[in-house]
C-alpha cells in the first residue's frame, strides 16, 4: 500500500486518473477546477503516450474526448458548471455512441455565470441526463479527497464496463481542500473494445462510431438496449454510506460536502439525545432509492441537505414514496449550510412529526 | 480530540502557507486533518482565510463555523471572526497590524508584533511564520513537534535557504514573551 | 475483357443518397482514390460531419466517426492524438466548417494539427433544404435570404482559404473545383497531396472544393456547373493559398 500524501481534491482526481491508465486529457481553464488541468499539463507531456491539450473551448474539449474515446483509450475532461453546460452536446453524443469517458464537474454556483463558490446545483443536469435525448451518466459524488481519488478510479472502470460516460460530481470545496490520501495503485483498463476505431488494418469490416439512426425503429431499439444496460447498472452499481442508521428516528440525506456538515450535526444532535442518521449517496445515478425506501419504514422523517434550491430532494421523495415528511435544509449560490442550520432543520422536522400526533 | 484552527488575513500574507504548515505537521504526526482555503479573488489581494482541522478521529466537515483557535493578521479578520470563536478558545493577534485588543473575555488572547519581528529579522514576508511560532508555544493542542518535517515538505526544494529562514522565524515567535 | 473503370476499393457498395447531379459523389470518389493510391485504407479513420454528407460513414470502407455539427476538427484532433500513426480526415460542408465549427477549424489549423480536411463549399445548407450558408454569395437567394443575401444585414461570405492562410501554422491550403474534367483532375491531385502531407507528418492540410447544389440552387445539374464557373469561382478563386513546403526552399 502506498503512503498517505497531502493533496488538493482537484490534484487527487488528476493523479488517480493517471494511475487509472488515462493518458489523454482535454480541458479549458475555469475556477474552481483549474488545478486539475494544471496538474495534467505538468504530468502528461512527460508520460509515454501522454497527451495534454488545452482546447479552444469546452465544446472542443469534449469533442476531442469523443475522438479519443472512439479509439478505445481512457480519456478525461474536467470543468466547472458553466463549462459543463457547454459540454452537454458532446456528452449526449458520447452517450448516444456508447463510448466510455470520464467527465469531472467541480461545481460552482449558478445559473448563468453564477459565482465561483461551491455548489451542488448541477444535480438535475448530472443525474437526469443533461444534454438532449434519453440517456444517463453514472454519477459519482465524492465526499473526501480520498474519494476524489477512489471514485475517479472507479469511474474509469464503470465507464469501460458499461460503455457509457461517467461523471464525477464534486464541488469547489472538494476540489480546493487538502486531506491525506492514499492513492490507488497504477492499473490499466482490461476491458476489450472490439468496437473501437483504430484502423481496420484490412482485417475486419469498418467500425463506425455514431449516434445517428434515421430509422426511428432502429433508434428506438438502441434506446431500449441502452436502458437494459442502465437497469443492470441500477441493480449492481448503487453505492451509498449508511451512517448511524440502525437506531435512527430521523434520516438526513446528503452527498459531498453537505454530508460532511451533516455528520458534524449528527454528532451534536446525538449529544442532545436525538437519534439521527445519514444516508449518503455515493452514486447519485443510480440513486440509492431502495435504501431510502427501506429507511422510510423505520424513520419518522427525512431532511435533505443540499447546496442548491432543492434538487436531490425530489429523488428522496420519489424513493420514500411520500410516506414521511421530507424537509429541505439548503443554501444556494455558493453558500454552504452550516451545522446549526442542519440541527434546526431536524428540530423543525421533529416538531412537525410530533405536532401531528 | 479535534482542534479547529482558522487563519485569516490579507491575500499575500501567507495565510494559506501557515495552514499548509499545520496540515503537514498533522500529517507527519499521523493525525487526521483537513485544509480548506478560501479561493478566488484573494489571490489578487483580497481577504484570505484557511480552515485547518486536526483530529484523532476522521474529520467531519472541513468547514469551521466556530474555531478553537483563531489566528488573525488584519483588523477586518478580527472584526469578522472574533465572535465565532468557541468559548474557552484562543485568539492569536499580529499586534503590529491590529491595534485593538480582543474584546471577548471568555477566550484567551495572545498578542505578538509578528510583522515587526519579521521585519527586524530582514524577512518581512515571514510574519505569518513568526505568528505561528507563538501559536506552537502557547496553544497546548498544537505542539512544536514535527514542525521541521512539515517545513521540509512545504518549502520548495528549489529554495533550501528558505527552510532555515522559516525555522528562524518560528523560533522568533516561539521565544517571544 | 479488361476492366477500364471501377469503383475505388475504399468506397463501400452502399448506394449514395445524394441528389442527382450532386458533386459529393465525385468528391467521395476522389478521397477514396487518394486512400487507395496511398495504400492507407487499413489505417485511415474518417470523420463525417452534419450536413448532406452526414452519412459518409456508410460510404467509406475505413473506420469512421460521426461528429456533432462543426466539431469534426476537434474529434479528428482527439483521434490523431490518440493514434498518431493513423491517417485522419474530416469531410465537412460549409455550414459545418465555416459557421458553427469555425472555432474548431481555426484552432485545428493554428495547431497545425496533422490531419486532412476536405471542405466542400456549395454556398448553401443542403440537408435542411436550402438555407443561407456562411459562403452564400452576395445577393444569393436562399430560403433564409429570400430577397437575396443582403451584405448589410447578413454579412459577407467567408473566404475560408484566404482566412486560414493568414495563420502562421497551417501547412497546406488549396482551393479546387469539380465543375469540369480539368478541375476534377486538379482536385484529385490536391486531395492526394493533402493526404500525403499527413503521412509525411507535415501537419494541417485543407482542400476547399467548390461544389454545386443543383437541387437547392434550383438549377439543372449542367446549369449548376455553369453557375460554379460564372459565379462561384470568380468569388472563390482557385489555387494554392498556403504551402509551407516552399518555406524550406
Amino acid at each position: 500500500m502506498s503512503e498517505k500524501v497531502l493533496m488538493k481534491g482537484n490534484e487527487a482526481i488528476a493523479e488517480a486518473a493517471l494511475r487509472s491508465g488515462c493518458r489523454h486529457y482535454f480541458g479549458y481553464p475555469i475556477t474552481p477546477q483549474t488545478e486539475l488541468t494544471a496538474y495534467m499539463a505538468k504530468r502528461l507531456p512527460k508520460m509515454e503516450g501522454g497527451v495534454f491539450l488545452q482546447a479552444e473551448s469546452e465544446i472542443s474539449a469534449i469533442n476531442m474526448v469523443y475522438g479519443v474515446a472512439g479509439t478505445g483509450k481512457r480519456v478525461m475532461t474536467s470543468s466547472s458548471s458553466p463549462g459543463i453546460s457547454l459540454k452537454q452536446e458532446g456528452i449526449s453524443y458520447i452517450a448516444g455512441s456508447d463510448l466510455p469517458a470520464v467527465i469531472v464537474n467541480v461545481q460552482r454556483g449558478g445559473p448563468g455565470l453564477g459565482g465561483i463558490q461551491p455548489s451542488q446545483s448541477d444535480y438535475f443536469q448530472a443525474t437526469k441526463g443533461g444534454g438532449h435525448g434519453d440517456y444517463h451518466l453514472i454519477v459519482l459524488a465524492p465526499s473526501s479527497v480520498q474519494e476524489m481519488a477512489d471514485l475517479t478510479s472507479l469511474a474509469f472502470d464503470l465507464a469501460d464496463k458499461y460503455r457509457c460516460p461517467a461523471m464525477l460530481l464534486a464541488d469547489g470545496t472538494m476540489g480546493q481542500m487538502m486531506e491525506p490520501v492514499v492513492l490507488p495503485e497504477p492499473k490499466t483498463g482490461t476491458v476489450e473494445k472490439p468496437w473501437a476505431v483504430t484502423g481496420t488494418q484490412m482485417k475486419r469490416e469498418h467500425n463506425i462510431i455514431n449516434s445517428l439512426y434515421l430509422s426511428p425503429e432502429v433508434l428506438e431499439k438502441t434506446n431500449f438496449e441502452r436502458y437494459k444496460r442502465y437497469e443492470t447498472i441500477q441493480e449492481k452499481e448503487v453505492r451509498y454510506e449508511s451512517y448511524l442508521m440502525d437506531d435512527a428516528d430521523y434520516c438526513i440525506v446528503a452527498f459531498g460536502i453537505a454530508a460532511r456538515v451533516a455528520k458534524n450535526a449528527i454528532t451534536a444532535l446525538r449529544n442532545q439525545g436525538l437519534k439521527v442518521g445519514l444516508i449518503r449517496p455515493i452514486t447519485l445515478w443510480p440513486f440509492p432509492s431502495k435504501a431510502i425506501r427501506e429507511a422510510a419504514d423505520k424513520v419518522k422523517g427525512f431532511v435533505s441537505v443540499e447546496l442548491s434550491m432543492g434538487q436531490m430532494i425530489e429523488d428522496v421523495r420519489l424513493a420514500e414514496e411520500c410516506r414521511r415528511p421530507v424537509l429541505l435544509c439548503n443554501r444556494a449560490g455558493g453558500m454552504i449550510p452550516n451545522v446549526d442550520m442542519v440541527i434546526s432543520s431536524i428540530n423543525a422536522l421533529k416538531n412537525q412529526v410530533e405536532g401531528g400526533r | 480530540m479535534t482542534t479547529q484552527i482558522l487563519i485569516a488575513g490579507f491575500g499575500g500574507q501567507g495565510i494559506l502557507f501557515s495552514g499548509k504548515l499545520l496540515a503537514y505537521k498533522a500529517l507527519s504526526e499521523n493525525k487526521e486533518l483537513s485544509w480548506l482555503p478560501s479561493y478566488g479573488p484573494e489571490m489578487r489581494g483580497g481577504t484570505a482565510s484557511c480552515s485547518v482541522t486536526i483530529s484523532d478521529e476522521p474529520v467531519g466537515s472541513p468547514i469551521i463555523d466556530h474555531p478553537d483557535v483563531l489566528i488573525v493578521m488584519n483588523l477586518p479578520s478580527l472584526d469578522k471572526y472574533e465572535s465565532t470563536v468557541k468559548s474557552g478558545g484562543m485568539i492569536f493577534v499580529d499586534s503590529t497590524l491590529i491595534e485593538r485588543k480582543v474584546q471577548r473575555t471568555d477566550v484567551k488572547a495572545f498578542y505578538i508584533p509578528s510583522t515587526k519581528i519579521a521585519q527586524d529579522m530582514g524577512a518581512a514576508n515571514l510574519a505569518n511564520i513568526v505568528l505561528l511560532g507563538k501559536v506552537l508555544k502557547d496553544c497546548p493542542a498544537i505542539s512544536r513537534s514535527y514542525i521541521e518535517e512539515a517545513l521540509k515538505k512545504v518549502v520548495s526544494a528549489k529554495h533550501p535557504e528558505m527552510y532555515e529562514m522559516n525555522l528562524k522565524a518560528i523560533d522568533a515567535g516561539y521565544s517571544y514573551n | 475483357m479488361s476492366v477500364v473503370f471501377q469503383k475505388p476499393k475504399s468506397l463501400t457498395s452502399k448506394e449514395l443518397h445524394y441528389c442527382p447531379g450532386c458533386p459529393h459523389g465525385i468528391i467521395h470518389r476522389l478521397v477514396a482514390e487518394a486512400i487507395d493510391n496511398l495504400g492507407i485504407e487499413g489505417r485511415t479513420i474518417g470523420v463525417a460531419p452534419v450536413g448532406c454528407s452526414v452519412m459518409a460513414y456508410d460510404y467509406f470502407t475505413c473506420d469512421m466517426v460521426e461528429a456533432a455539427h462543426g466539431r469534426a476538427p476537434a474529434v479528428a484532433t482527439g483521434l490523431k492524438r490518440s493514434l498518431p500513426e493513423d491517417i485522419i480526415f474530416t469531410y465537412q460542408g460549409d455550414g459545418d466548417l465555416a459557421s458553427i465549427g469555425m472555432a474548431e477549424t481555426v484552432h485545428a489549423a493554428t495547431r497545425n494539427e496533422n490531419i486532412t480536411v476536405i471542405f466542400v463549399n456549395n454556398a448553401i445548407y443542403g440537408m435542411t433544404g436550402g438555407q443561407m450558408a456562411p459562403t452564400s454569395l452576395p445577393g444569393q437567394v436562399t430560403q433564409t435570404s429570400p430577397y437575396g443575401r443582403d451584405v448589410k444585414t447578413q454579412g459577407y461570405p467567408i473566404k475560408v482559404c484566404e482566412l486560414l492562410s493568414a495563420l502562421d501554422a497551417p501547412y497546406y491550403i488549396e482551393r479546387v473545383a469539380v465543375n469540369n474534367v480539368k478541375n476534377v483532375l486538379k482536385a484529385k491531385k490536391a486531395i492526394e497531396k493533402a493526404f500525403r502531407n499527413q503521412i509525411e507528418g507535415k501537419g494541417f492540410s485543407l482542400i476547399e472544393v467548390v461544389s454545386a447544389c443543383p437541387t437547392n440552387w434550383g438549377l439543372t445539374p449542367q446549369k449548376a456547373l455553369q453557375w460554379v464557373e460564372d459565379k462561384m469561382i470568380p468569388y472563390y478563386p482557385l489555387g494554392v493559398y498556403k504551402d509551407r513546403s516552399e518555406e524550406a526552399n
